[in-house]
């Protein structure tokens, strides 16, 4: 299991896992889940439209990323965000379904950036991914107050000066960016599974903003490092197992605040 | 012009004359069931609820099972497991709306392997994922018929506490509503509309159709039966004009090969909501507007 082959997607996988982890806390507790469901189904669309023109499929990806970052934000000042987030993902999808038809897609090659192939990921893939990854990280931490603040409160952060639509704008990107580096590895469809289950699960766990945050990332490092162990023996889709598990762990969570919560006060002291 | 636009043997094509019929009467059902979804905000669950049907219609095919039931009895466990994590305040169904679509997502993703280790038949993936109302077979026909019905009339029968559960839950529940059941029975209608146009037109059409011509329609309907009429008739020609032009795009290519119907019923419904954006403002811009800020959804008169 930890054999040379294998080096690049335990390596590839846990980079993922730490970014979703991160950026899955602010997506769960700023309500934008269908954003980060989106997002990376625009990204989808970019690797299928760089597969027919001939550029490396990351070009894509992040273009289109970004775009549907940006077309979400920008449709959102017309109309309701969850409106603005579904015409612009199904606008995406069906540039792909377009690109897709145009080119003489390989069947394995789609189904593979629709649901990840981690032990395709090379080793010259590896340093874009870790660069991007840091920069994603770093991009968190510089908006992680304003960020914390606009999410829980927008009221008191338009107070205290922050500008909410920035913050909003900027965040989007760093979801785009952090899923299209996660697409190629874990797929367009389970990036989203990573982002929320372990995330939402941690949120129950405790209140507390960083240990939540730490937590978040912990959930999804073992979630990931789970289903790239169960894949391995298995031989199923590595999707399958980051799809089920990142549900399962929310579930877990749920059950054990419900347990906490049935235990008679004295026993807690 | 009438040449290009209609190229010859269109309309006596049976699978172009079968297009024509079910894309009417999904975009009748989506339009209809899209308008109560986006006044409640439920844009999410309606579009996660067809990734939901279709990992349904995966597993059915797998289990050899009819699709049309792979595809409704999967969107209706999705969304009655959505309803018990809890969709009561908004940020929790984001996450409820969240976890049921990533489990199916990887669901999918598990059938849609063992399908592909099982036949030897490509483009399943992509035909189950995107879907093509060419590929609709004609003993369906009088299924779908049945189940839209079956859409329509639910919907009928509790349009009175839907609209208001849906404009203003406070006044709704001070009214005697229960909100709960109203909402569960909304989801599976809702599940049952996503799973119908899903196996239809395929899951990129269905969200399209469910939330791009009631979007528009709100825009500028000023009663919710306008708002019903506007977005059935928006999302009838949006998917017309896209089969017509996905027809003809065989010939404009001239490679033998065309661009997928849903590209351009996609098309159609993002021109539809730039032109009635259009329409809309041009009226902001006449009445003397307060700011956004300050006026109440207008649909709080329709209750």
């Amino acid at each position: 299991m930890f054999s040379s082959f294998m080096t690049n997607a335990w390596l590839s996988g846990t980079i993922i896992a730490l970014l979703a982890g991160s950026v899955g806390f602010f997506v769960v507790l700023r309500g934008s889940a269908f954003a980060a469901h989106a997002i990376p189904n625009g990204a989808f669309a970019g690797a299928a439209g760089a597969n027919l023109i001939g550029v490396n499929p990351l070009v894509g990806l992040v273009v289109f990323a970004l775009g549907a970052a940006f077309g979400i934000s920008a449709l959102s000042r017309r109309t309701r965000s969850d409106v603005a987030t579904a015409l612009a993902l199904v606008m995406m999808l069906a540039l792909g379904a377009a690109f897709l038809a145009t080119s003489n897609a390989y069947e394995p090659a789609v189904n593979a950036l629709l649901f990840g192939e981690i032990l395709g990921v090379s080793s010259s893939e590896l340093l874009p991914v870790a660069l991007l990854a840091v920069v994603c990280v770093l991009g968190l931490s510089t908006l992680y107050r304003p960020l914390l603040l606009s999410s829980i409160s927008p009221e008191l952060a338009v107070a205290k000066g922050v500008n909410v639509r920035v913050i909003d704008v900027a965040f989007l990107v760093v979801v785009a960016l952090s899923s299209a580096l996660a697409v190629p590895v874990v797929g367009a469809l389970l990036t989203f599974s990573l982002m929320v289950g372990p995330p939402a699960a941690a949120r129950i766990v405790t209140s507390r903003p960083l240990r939540a945050l730490a937590l978040s990332v912990v959930f999804s490092v073992i979630t990931l490092w789970a289903a790239v162990a169960s894949s391995y023996w298995t031989n199923l889709p590595i999707g399958f197992f980051v799809g089920t598990m990142s549900a399962g762990v929310y579930l877990v969570a749920r059950g054990w605040s419900l347990a906490q919560s049935r235990r008679p006060r004295g026993a807690l002291a | 012009m009438v040449r290009f636009l209609f190229e010859p043997g269109l309309f006596s094509n049976d699978t172009v004359r079968t297009a024509l019929l079910l894309g009417a009467l999904v975009s009748i059902v989506s339009g209809v069931v899209g308008v109560f979804t986006v006044l409640r905000g439920q844009s999410f669950a309606g579009h996660a609820l067809t990734d939901v049907a279709t990992a349904g219609g995966a597993g059915a095919s797998l289990a050899a099972l009819s699709p049309l039931v792979g595809f409704i009895g999967g969107g209706v466990i999705g969304a009655g497991a959505m309803d018990a994590i809890g969709v009561q305040r908004v940020k929790d169904r984001d996450v409820a709306t969240g976890v049921v679509l990533g489990a199916a997502t990887g669901l999918s993703a598990l059938f849609l392997y063992l399908i592909t280790l099982q036949t030897t038949t490509t483009g399943s993936t992509q035909s189950i994922l995107f879907g093509s109302v060419f590929t609709v077979a004609p003993s369906t026909v009088p299924d779908v018929l049945v189940l839209s019905a079956v859409v329509l009339a639910g919907v009928t029968l509790i349009r009175r506490p839907l609209l208001m559960s849906s404009i203003s839950p406070e006044l709704a529940a001070a009214r005697g509503v229960r909100l709960r059941v109203v909402g569960l029975i909304f989801m599976v209608m809702l599940a049952a509309a996503v799973g119908l146009s899903a196996i239809v037109i395929g899951s990129i059409l269905s969200t399209a159709l469910l939330i791009g011509p009631p979007a528009s329609a709100l825009r500028v309907a000023s009663r919710l039966s306008h708002a019903l009429v506007l977005a059935c008739a928006l999302g009838v020609a949006a998917t017309w004009l896209g089969v017509v032009f996905a027809y003809d795009s065989y010939y404009w290519l001239g490679s033998g090969r065309g661009l997928p119907v849903s590209f351009f019923v996609v098309a159609d419904v993002a021109a539809e909501f730039v032109v009635v954006s259009l329409v809309a403002w041009r009226r902001r811009q006449r009445t003397t507007a307060l700011p956004e800020s300050l006026t109440v959804p207008e649909q709080v008169g329709w209750v």
